[in-house]
């Protein structure tokens, strides 16, 4: 009964919340007057929305793509990375500045050049999407690798076990927490990337709605893609936590008795 | 079975000082003998460990086992550090299995062995659990069968009780006793507590820091198998009073005070 209750109230309350929002949203906006291109009701939005919802899905198809490739690269790119500046000293003195450099440097000002020379199809949106993704995932991982136990690292060598299978067997597995908070990060930045490439020069993706909508004045528009920019960004989210949990199993919460 | 001649250690710090760890130290272990070490922290006994796991090389002297002079890693040794560091995501048995694993022998073959040590030390019907969902002690336990399960003739212990509470580190000592006298082998025991020390070991050896120095090698002279009551027994009291005075006689001398 407690247990039923305390479930409610976690789910019920920020629902209501969200509710409540909305229904003050709409409301206002047809009392006080305010003009559909400076704010748009809920309601005006659901309803340009559900107009759009076949062009839609093609756009979110695009931009979802682009996310993933990013990240993917990123993955792709970022764990080979890490390994060899926790392995070699020389190598961390080496890639380490110009690792820094690059996340230094501002993605959205990279961008325009980027889509100058690679052109304005989607593999430059990829690329975008990749160079915000990739630092956290470098760093992250590189941080775990580096917190194996010094115990166990003793252990693996007084068995003379290779530093490949201890690479495999221990270190990598000690530090997937830490890659996957690395993931968690990059791939909310992912989808940040893919737009940032869209708004730049496109002709496809929910980035060139945005953009292309709020020139003619259709700001539900604007409104609905972003709305569905946000729900794309979430549920990739939840996807990362759910591979996580599927991958490492015993870092979840011991249940409750 | 292990030979250590005039053992020394200096390690180098980041600045490029010399410090020395070990100075000087010589000591025979016999085959199936149970030395402890025991000494303030800073003497070097951990670091002696390494030396003679081969994980670490000597700065001068030699050591030797079994008459082969230790330069690297060699598999016919176990080791249990003061935490247990399994591997959270390998269950009870796949964690006894690790040592096996890492030396690549054949993991079917141990898996009997295995569940006997799960057995002998008290684990039975643990085997599919993770090691969040044990305690302290019973993580340690299954450290303890992880050295064991490749029946090396050599296990080395640095305060492997340390992190536990006084009742489970007296329990856990009599029953690392009770496995040791059902299958000898050759113990190497760090620890900071005397009367640990006494109360596990054929010898004593008790060492004073900065640097670490061999004060002396006592022969514990006590019958086997070691019991409780044995801590009220004169000769025991006689033993550790040498211990603490050999421990302390180091302090005064160097002005570190009480």
């Amino acid at each position: 009964m407690a247990g039923s209750l305390r479930s409610l109230s976690r789910h019920a309350v920020p629902a209501a919340t969200l509710a409540a929002a909305i229904v003050v949203w709409e409301l206002a906006s047809h009392i006080l007057r305010i003009p559909k291109f400076v704010m748009p009701a809920p309601s005006q939005i659901a309803a340009e929305a559900w107009e759009w919802r076949y062009r839609f899905l093609g756009h979110s198809w695009v931009t979802l793509y682009e996310t993933l490739g990013g990240f993917a690269l990123s993955i792709v790119v970022a764990v080979p990375l890490a390994t060899l500046i926790v392995y070699s000293p020389w190598l961390r003195r080496a890639l380490y500045p110009l690792i820094v450099l690059l996340q230094a440097v501002p993605k959205i000002a990279v961008a325009p050049v980027l889509l100058l020379v690679i052109g304005y199809g989607e593999t430059s949106k990829v690329i975008v999407a990749f160079l915000v993704a990739f630092f956290p995932i470098v760093v992250d991982t590189a941080t775990g690798l580096a917190a194996t136990p010094p115990e166990l690292l003793e252990l693996s060598r007084s068995y003379r076990a290779s530093a490949f299978k201890t690479f495999v067997k221990v270190r990598f597995p000690m530090a997937l927490p830490f890659f996957f908070s690395g993931l968690k990060v990059a791939i909310t930045l992912a989808v940040i990337g893919a737009v940032v490439g869209e708004f730049i020069g496109s002709d496809r993706g929910l980035g060139y709605v945005i953009l292309s909508s709020t020139s003619y004045w259709k700001t539900e528009l604007a409104f609905a893609s972003m709305i569905l920019l946000s729900l794309i960004a979430i549920l990739l989210f939840g996807a990362v936590c759910l591979v996580e949990r599927l991958v490492c199993p015993w870092l979840a919460p011991a249940a409750e008795e | 079975m292990i030979q250590l001649e005039g053992v020394e250690k200096t390690y180098r710090t980041r600045r490029g000082d010399l410090v020395p760890a070990l100075d000087d130290v010589t000591l025979d272990i016999a085959e199936n003998e149970f030395v402890t070490l025991v000494g303030p922290s800073g003497c070097g006994k951990s670091t002696l460990l390494k030396l003679v796991a081969g994980l670490t090389p000597v700065t001068s002297g030699s050591i030797r086992v079994r008459d082969t002079v230790v330069r690297e890693p060699f598999p016919d040794v176990g080791i249990v550090f003061q935490h247990p560091v399994l591997l959270p995501w390998r269950t009870v048995l796949d964690n006894v299995l690790f040592s096996a694993d890492m030396l690549g022998l054949d993991l079917q073959r141990y898996r009997s062995r295995a569940l006997e040590l799960l057995t002998l030390s008290g684990l039975r019907g643990f085997e599919t659990r993770l090691p969040r969902e044990l305690s302290g002690g019973m993580q340690q336990r299954v450290a303890i069968c992880r050295a064991l399960l490749p029946d090396p003739s050599l296990l080395m212990m640095d305060e492997p009780f340390g992190a536990l509470d006084a009742l489970t580190r007296e329990e856990m000592g009599f029953e690392l006793l009770r496995i040791w006298e059902a299958r000898r082998k050759t113990i190497l025991f760090v620890t900071h507590s005397i009367p640990e020390a006494i109360l596990l070991a054929d010898k004593v050896a008790v060492m004073t820091p900065r640097p670490g120095r061999l004060a002396r090698v006592i022969q514990i002279d006590l019958p086997r198998p070691r019991t409780v009551e044995l801590e009220f027994d004169a000769k025991f009291k006689a033993y550790s009073d040498e211990v603490r005075g050999l421990i302390f006689a180091g302090r005064k001398a160097r002005g570190d005070g009480g």
